[in-house]
């Protein structure tokens, strides 16, 4: 059975048309990473499937379970972790209210209960001793490190990562990636948008390629990045070459 | 939010630079030269300001009328009695405000086509009542509302008086508040909203808790405001502070007892706006240094 079906996904604001019908499935424990430009697209797929964005047409399913339309998609999203190029932090609270806040509001955790949850995941991505600090306080590295604890402390089964290397400093970028690395070897289901091809190219089960709203491309990593049928996906990756952001 | 050592440190700097006034002064080149400059020509000013006032034909009148030391002591007492008033009407309505005018600030924030009747009211209700003047409204209610005769409400002046400043000051501070709620970044709401909370539950733990923070200083300013404006009450015939010092007036024809009032409603609104210009100045400077909003 597949984690999540995105069928004919359409999407615009206003006049401007994003998503032009984009089918997606990616199976239980897959990787899938999105790649393509600036603008193609790879942000609002996320924020779709995850319901921040009203779609126009299309189904969603996540597992066998129609979501578009759903009445409570707060039910919804509890069971969809989302990770965002800015972190977005909650920046009156410190790192332990971040990451208990969700636990304990909205599955109604007892305090000790997601504390005991939250200070588990803390101390396996090297955040332990961070448990009382402002996220001003922290690197970008460090608080989107605790913004992936935060999405994981809901146990969802679905984790989305929105370009979430793009904000950092390039020496901050590894620490992030090992983290997700980790989680790709736990056997998260996880799609993620992202510009580090190297990083794609390692950890992806999948490589999707979109271009003005459409999935142009799908294949293995290997024939994404080493023999792409497509013209576009071709000057695509000549470009990202010459950037020096993927090597061989 | 910086942490506790680094609000330490703001004091410790505020200490280190004296006060604004005299930092101020300094930004003008050589330090010593400066603040000479403006010691003397601050006393230059008041002298040459005292000198023409003290020389004016009427001045004589004017002091014993205004500036009476012996009025002075006989009617403060009495004045500050009646200041009590005022302070219970803006401590009684500041709470109320605080609480009724984030009501409808949330009113206002509702999303979706079905509230739009209930933003609708909100946004009528703080237009109507930032455009009548105050003064109208605490006629208006103040003479109103007891003469309906109903037995069920009040109809103590001075319960009117504060129904109308919480009506009128709630319409001020829910905008403020407003301005607030709109001033933090969306993406703030998308992340609340992605783990799951509610929107009541995003507005309660995540919205309002930074908003509120933020609009302290303009909410303060508009108390100042408040405050002054419980002598309007005294329109109504409540003894409080400006109401008394007319009193002692039309008894003796001098005028030093409204010298009381002002005194007192200075003594407490000063304080207020010196507090409120020392958090936005640390505000400011939290943010230059901890750089994320």
């Amino acid at each position: 059975m597949s984690a999540l079906t995105v069928e004919r996904l359409t999407k615009s604001f206003g006049k401007h048309v994003v998503l032009r019908g984009v089918d997606l499935e990616v199976a239980e424990h897959e990787v899938i990473a999105l790649i393509g430009a600036s603008g193609s697209g790879k942000s609002t797929l996320l924020r779709c499937i995850n319901l921040l964005e009203a779609i126009d047409d299309g189904r969603i399913f996540l597992g066998d379970r129609e979501i578009t339309g759903a009445r409570d998609v707060n039910a919804v999203r509890r069971r969809i972790g989302i990770v965002f190029q800015s972190f977005n932090l909650f920046p009156h609270m410190n790192v332990m209210r971040n990451v208990t806040l969700a636990p304990r509001d909205v599955l109604g955790l007892s305090k000790p209960e997601a504390e005991t949850r939250a200070v588990d995941l803390l101390e396996r991505f090297g955040l332990a001793d961070k448990r009382l600090e402002f996220p001003d306080r922290l690197s970008g590295g460090q608080q989107q490190r605790v913004a992936i604890v935060r999405a994981l402390a809901m146990r969802p089964e679905l984790m989305l990562f929105d370009e979430v290397t793009s904000a950092l400093d390039p020496e901050l970028v590894a620490e992030v990636l090992q983290v997700i690395g980790e989680l790709a070897e736990g056997g998260m289901t996880m799609v993620l948008a992202t510009h580090e091809m190297s990083f794609a190219r390692d950890i992806a089960n999948r490589v999707c390629f979109l271009d003005e709203g459409r999935i142009l491309e799908v294949g293995t990593p290997e024939e994404i990045f080493t023999r792409p049928r497509e013209a576009r996906t071709q000057q695509f990756l000549e470009r990202i070459i010459k950037a020096r952001r993927l090597s061989f | 939010m910086a942490g506790e050592s680094d609000r330490r440190a703001d004091l410790e700097v505020d200490r280190a630079r004296g006060s604004r006034l005299v930092s101020s002064l300094r930004s003008g080149g050589d330090s010593r030269r400066s603040v000479a400059i403006a010691l003397l020509s601050t006393v230059v000013f008041f002298v040459a300001v005292g000198v023409a006032i003290t020389h004016a034909p009427g001045w004589p009148e004017v002091r014993s009328q205004f500036f009476n030391w012996g009025e002075f002591k006989a009617t403060f007492p009495e004045v500050a009695r009646a200041f009590l008033l005022n302070v219970k009407i803006f401590s009684i309505a500041e709470v109320l405000i605080l609480a009724f005018a984030l009501f409808l600030a949330v009113l206002r924030s509702l999303p979706g086509p079905v509230f739009f009747p209930l933003r609708m009211l909100a946004i009528v209700y703080a237009d109507l009542f930032r455009g009548i003047p105050t003064i109208l409204v605490i006629a208006m209610l103040g003479f109103g509302a007891p003469a309906l005769g109903l037995s069920y409400i009040p109809k103590s002046v001075t319960f009117w008086g504060i129904v109308s400043l919480v009506l009128i000051y709630s319409a001020y501070v829910s905008e403020v508040y407003r301005a607030g709620i709109e001033s933090i970044h969306p993406s703030q709401e998308a992340a609340a909203r992605s783990l799951g909370l509610s929107h009541g539950q995003t507005l309660r733990r995540v919205i309002l808790p930074q908003a509120v923070r933020r609009v302290i200083p303009p909410l303060l300013n508009d108390f100042i405001g408040l405050q002054k404006d419980t002598a309007l009450v005294g329109t109504l015939g409540a003894i409080e502070a400006f109401q008394q010092s007319q009193i002692d007036t039309n008894a003796t024809f001098n005028f030093t007892a409204y010298l009381s009032a002002a005194v007192l409603f200075v003594a407490i609104t000063i304080p207020l706006a010196r507090f409120t210009d020392w958090l936005i100045l640390r505000d400011r400077r939290r943010r230059v240094a901890g750089g994320t909003a």
